[in-house]
């Protein structure tokens, strides 16, 4: 089995939100950044579950400049056999996707796992426009991927469910909540990370859209308290005030 | 010219996100002097409750609807034939697997998760899980949206009925093809991105035998249900209704918080909701500073009383 992984890294999901040079650029001052949760948790690790089921090589890619390696190589102390990294600072999905797809084209891919989107910027665009690019089917927010014979069988989030959904021959998935469990590096995986090979290649991939203005969000008024003993006047605040009931 | 909705369909009508979509779309088309368009790949009843929103013409592609590398194909198809300008879809499961496909197709730039109409060329749309927002533009002739469920809401025109139309388009075989599906339980089948009313709770329940008090709540309101992140991890509540910053990001006209401290992670997947209700013991929890109102007491106390108190109201 021949395991692609797109991982991505997302400010730290504690940190303060700031931007800079007139609200145009996100302020990485005293930010922390990890490996998105989605393609860490879920789409990494089902990827080496698969791996020590089927046989097989689980290949991790990272699109960004030399800052980001430390994020690859948490994802080879996590288990991934080998990483490539292409040399760009992409500013939108259609920039990365591409990117991934010039990397990934030919290459033999049974499987290509992306978390379902990144906790910065919330697009879910990436993994569907790589599965364009490539011409391969796409499954979306998936909570369940297994192999059936020569089909991969996948659980998905859908309207009012969950639909089981049977692709046959190469997928995209997007990894959501449920397709596996957290693993933690143990120190075996960080010292075999440090001599798995990392290739590093470029990209002339452009981006179609761009930032104009990031903004705040408006402060919050003080919360209304209501006494325990009293929740019939929340209910007639939620009717007559909030008007949302 | 047109603005063409990519809609989803169930049993034969546009989906509740799909019809807020369709209502993003028709608000552009009006903006814009353009026609209102939609395209539908799947079983469809009528106009699907298209023309309703204000939907002028529906495009029917008789497919499945469950592949969207075939439904982007039709969307393609669709927005070649009817000269669109933008083509919206909603920001679920469908829109996931046919928008950023059908940007691809057609060149266009894809902004996703919109929450408001394009103003002085930029579409807002949420980031870093809610604790932002951004304004975006595209560089294309064409641009693909998708709308968040709940931002933009359902507008109806009163307009008449749409027109359908068959959609000659042959997008082969589905490689994507469906072996079952399974509706989820509480919230009687409300997705809970679209959910109007969320009721929701964490580890001060103590234990998932205690979660009928939360249902009984949900139920008298008419609301979904929904839990923190470590309720979810230890098993009590299935994932999927874990809402936060790493399980799902939602924005309901109400959201109800028992027993939830209210950590940063966690406020960042709900506070787009339009009112905060927080319930806890602890009235030094963070829920409190992002609460519009909020009860300090005791959730085995409170809920009994406060699902009697909103059953009065019937």
């Amino acid at each position: 089995m021949n395991i692609l992984v797109c991982i991505s890294q997302a400010p730290d999901t504690t940190s303060r939100i700031a931007f800079k040079d007139g609200d145009t650029r996100f302020d990485e001052a005293g930010v922390t950044f990890i490996v998105n949760p989605y393609d860490e948790w879920y789409a990494l690790v089902r990827g080496l579950e698969l791996k020590e089921q089927l046989g097989g090589t689980v290949t991790c890619l990272m699109v960004g400049t030399a800052a980001v390696e430390p994020s690859i190589r948490k994802a080879l102390a996590i288990g991934a056999d080998e990483a490539v990294r292409i040399d760009l600072d992409p500013t939108d999905a259609i920039q990365t996707a591409t990117a991934i797809a010039d990397s990934a084209r030919g290459k033999g891919y049974d499987l290509v796992l992306c978390g379902k989107e990144t906790i910065d910027h919330n697009g879910g665009a990436v993994p569907g426009m790589l599965a364009e690019l490539l011409d391969l089917p796409y499954v979306p927010l998936a909570t369940k991927l297994d192999r059936a014979g020569d089909a991969w069988v996948i659980d998905r989030d859908a309207a009012g469910g969950t639909e089981t959904v049977e692709v046959t021959g190469a997928v995209v998935v997007g990894a959501a909540k449920g397709l596996a469990e957290q693993r933690i590096p143990n120190m075996r995986g960080i010292m075999a990370a440090r001599t798995k090979t990392l290739a590093v290649e470029t990209s002339s991939a452009a981006p179609a859209t761009a930032v104009r203005a990031f903004a705040l969000p408006p402060a919050k008024g003080a919360v209304k308290l209501v006494p325990a003993d009293r929740p019939e006047e929340l209910v007639r605040l939620l009717r007559e005030e909030a008007k949302v009931i | 010219m047109a603005i063409l909705a990519a809609i989803p369909v169930k049993e034969g009508r546009a989906t509740k996100a799909g019809l807020e979509a369709a209502s993003y779309a028709a608000s552009l088309a009006a903006a814009s002097g353009a026609e209102a368009v939609a395209v539908v790949s799947g079983d469809l009843s009528g106009d699907g409750g298209l023309g309703a929103v204000g939907i002028a013409r529906v495009l029917h592609h008789a497919g499945t609807g469950v592949d969207g590398g075939a439904v982007a194909r039709a969307v393609e198809a669709a927005a070649r034939a009817a000269a669109a300008t933008a083509v919206v879809a909603p920001h679920d499961d469908f829109g996931r697997a046919v928008a950023p496909r059908a940007a691809v197709r057609l060149g266009a730039g894809c902004i996703t998760g919109v929450t408001a109409l394009p103003d002085g060329g930029a579409v807002r749309r949420g980031v870093f899980s809610g604790k932002a927002s951004a304004a975006v533009t595209a560089s294309t002739p064409v641009v693909v949206y998708t709308v968040s469920p709940n931002a933009f809401g359902v507008r109806q025109t009163g307009g008449g009925a749409a027109a359908v139309e068959p959609l000659a388009c042959d997008t082969g075989a589905d490689r994507v093809r469906v072996r079952g599906f399974k509706a989820a339980g509480a919230g009687g089948g409300v997705p809970l991105p679209e959910a109007e009313r969320v009721v929701s709770a964490g580890r001060g329940l103590k234990g998932p035998e205690h979660w009928g008090i939360v249902e009984d709540l949900a139920r008298a309101l008419g609301a979904a249900t929904a839990c923190s992140r470590p309720v979810s991890d230890i098993g009590w509540r299935p994932h999927h209704e874990h809402v936060g910053q790493t399980g799902i990001a939602i924005r309901p006209t109400l959201y109800i918080a028992v027993g939830i401290s209210g950590a940063i992670q966690h406020l960042a997947g709900v506070n787009q909701s339009k009112v905060i209700v927080a319930i806890n013991t602890d009235p030094e929890a963070p829920f409190f500073k992002a609460a519009d109102y909020g009860i300090v007491g005791d959730a085995f106390d409170v809920l009994p009383k406060l699902t009697e108190a909103v059953k009065a109201l019937h």
